[in-house]
């Protein structure tokens, strides 16, 4: 597909997606209390969305991943939140 | 549309799940082994969910004329207790003789500890000693990048494995190219907020092509949508794909790879 229709395909909806994720961080904003690395995280990837090359959605996902190569001790939860704490 | 669910949990699932899959062109769905949502107790709750999979659920589907196959396995968040898991895996092979295993999955890591690495390994030594097919699940969210590969370097070490015979599921961006390259299948999930979108798979789709390259519902108890496999196929048509790619894509692969089974669609055969 060429460029103009994949902006007829997915601008609403792409437009859509970055109203929401102002609108998240506005909210954030306006709430009391402490953040914690999360924020950081997706305000860190958010950064990648300027790349010059197409390889936006892997450097997000690098940029909320684990780097580390060795395995944990043992796992305390099953839990995954979606940024690796160490990072911010 | 004709397509092959290649993994889902339907145990977890209400029967009008069954209608609606059949409905939309089902021709075959394949369970593999997962986490209840909380933890098993004994290798006895293991032995009756086995039997679950292999009498229980094909009886299930067959009301909706639906074959139904299943991967066995003691799954990675249950596998941070090595002597539970040791047991639960020497249950294993008395039932890979029944006639809808398809091999040994879906195994892997969930927080990439060393626990977990070692029950992999157990399994993947279970999987070479029976020639079995592997399907593994890649961790989610944050831990997902360094699990595959660590998942990559245990499959690479065991030089017993070969990587057309395993399959490596849930891949986003940053983990597919590595996946294909080291010559193993990959399987996109779809789901709507922890995984892959429709119109991410089909991005995937159109830069590294169909080959080895699977996509699934994982529809389990948690958000997800067991149409998501016929609907990411429509997604595939809204993108200029021809139905021959689509049919490629979400029946002809997963009938490939699973065939290496001689149990997949054996009553076709
Ligand atoms: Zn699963």
């Amino acid at each position: 597909m060429n460029r103009q229709q994949l902006l007829d395909l997915y601008f609403l909806e792409a437009r859509s997606k970055l109203i929401d994720l102002a609108a998240f961080f506005d909210r954030l904003d306006r709430a009391e209390g402490q953040a914690d690395f999360r924020l950081n995280a997706l305000t860190r990837a958010l950064d990648e969305l300027r790349r010059p090359d197409a390889a936006r959605a892997e450097h997000v996902l690098l940029n909320l991943s684990d780097p580390t190569v060795e395995p944990i001790p043992a796992a305390t939860t099953k839990a995954a939140c979606g940024a690796w704490p160490a990072k911010s | 549309m004709r397509y092959i669910e290649p993994h889902a949990h339907m145990v977890s699932r209400v029967t009008d799940d069954y209608q609606d899959m059949v409905a939309a062109g089902c021709a075959a769905i394949c369970e593999p082994a997962f986490w209840a949502g909380f933890d098993r107790s004994s290798p006895a709750g293991f032995y009756d969910y086995f039997c679950q999979l292999t009498e229980h659920e094909p009886r299930r589907a067959a009301k909706f004329g639906l074959p139904h196959y299943c991967w066995l396995c003691i799954n990675p968040k249950e596998s941070e207790d090595v002597l539970l898991a040791t047991e639960v895996i020497g249950l294993i092979p008395k039932f890979l003789g029944r006639p809808n295993v398809l091999g040994i999955g879906e195994i892997g890591l969930n927080k990439n500890s060393r626990n977990e690495l070692k029950v992999l390994e157990l399994h993947v030594d279970l999987a070479a000693r029976h020639n079995q097919l592997i399907l593994v699940h890649t961790p989610h969210l944050e831990d997902k990048f360094k699990g595959t590969r660590l998942i990559l370097d245990v499959l690479r070490s065991d030089p017993r494995i070969r990587p057309e015979r395993c399959i490596i599921d849930h891949v986003e961006e940053h983990t597919i190219r590595m996946v294909l390259d080291a010559g193993f299948w990959a399987g996109m999930t779809l789901y709507p907020e922890t995984k892959c979108t429709g119109a991410r798979s089909v991005d995937m789709i159109e830069q590294y092509g169909s080959d080895r390259l699977w996509m699934n519902s994982a529809c389990d108890w948690g958000v997800s949508v067991p149409l998501a496999v016929p609907y990411a196929a429509l997604e595939m048509r809204r993108r200029g794909q021809s139905p021959d790619q689509v049919d490629k894509m979400i029946y002809q692969n997963p009938l490939k790879f699973l065939s290496q089974s001689p149990n997949f669609m054996s009553h076709c055969k």
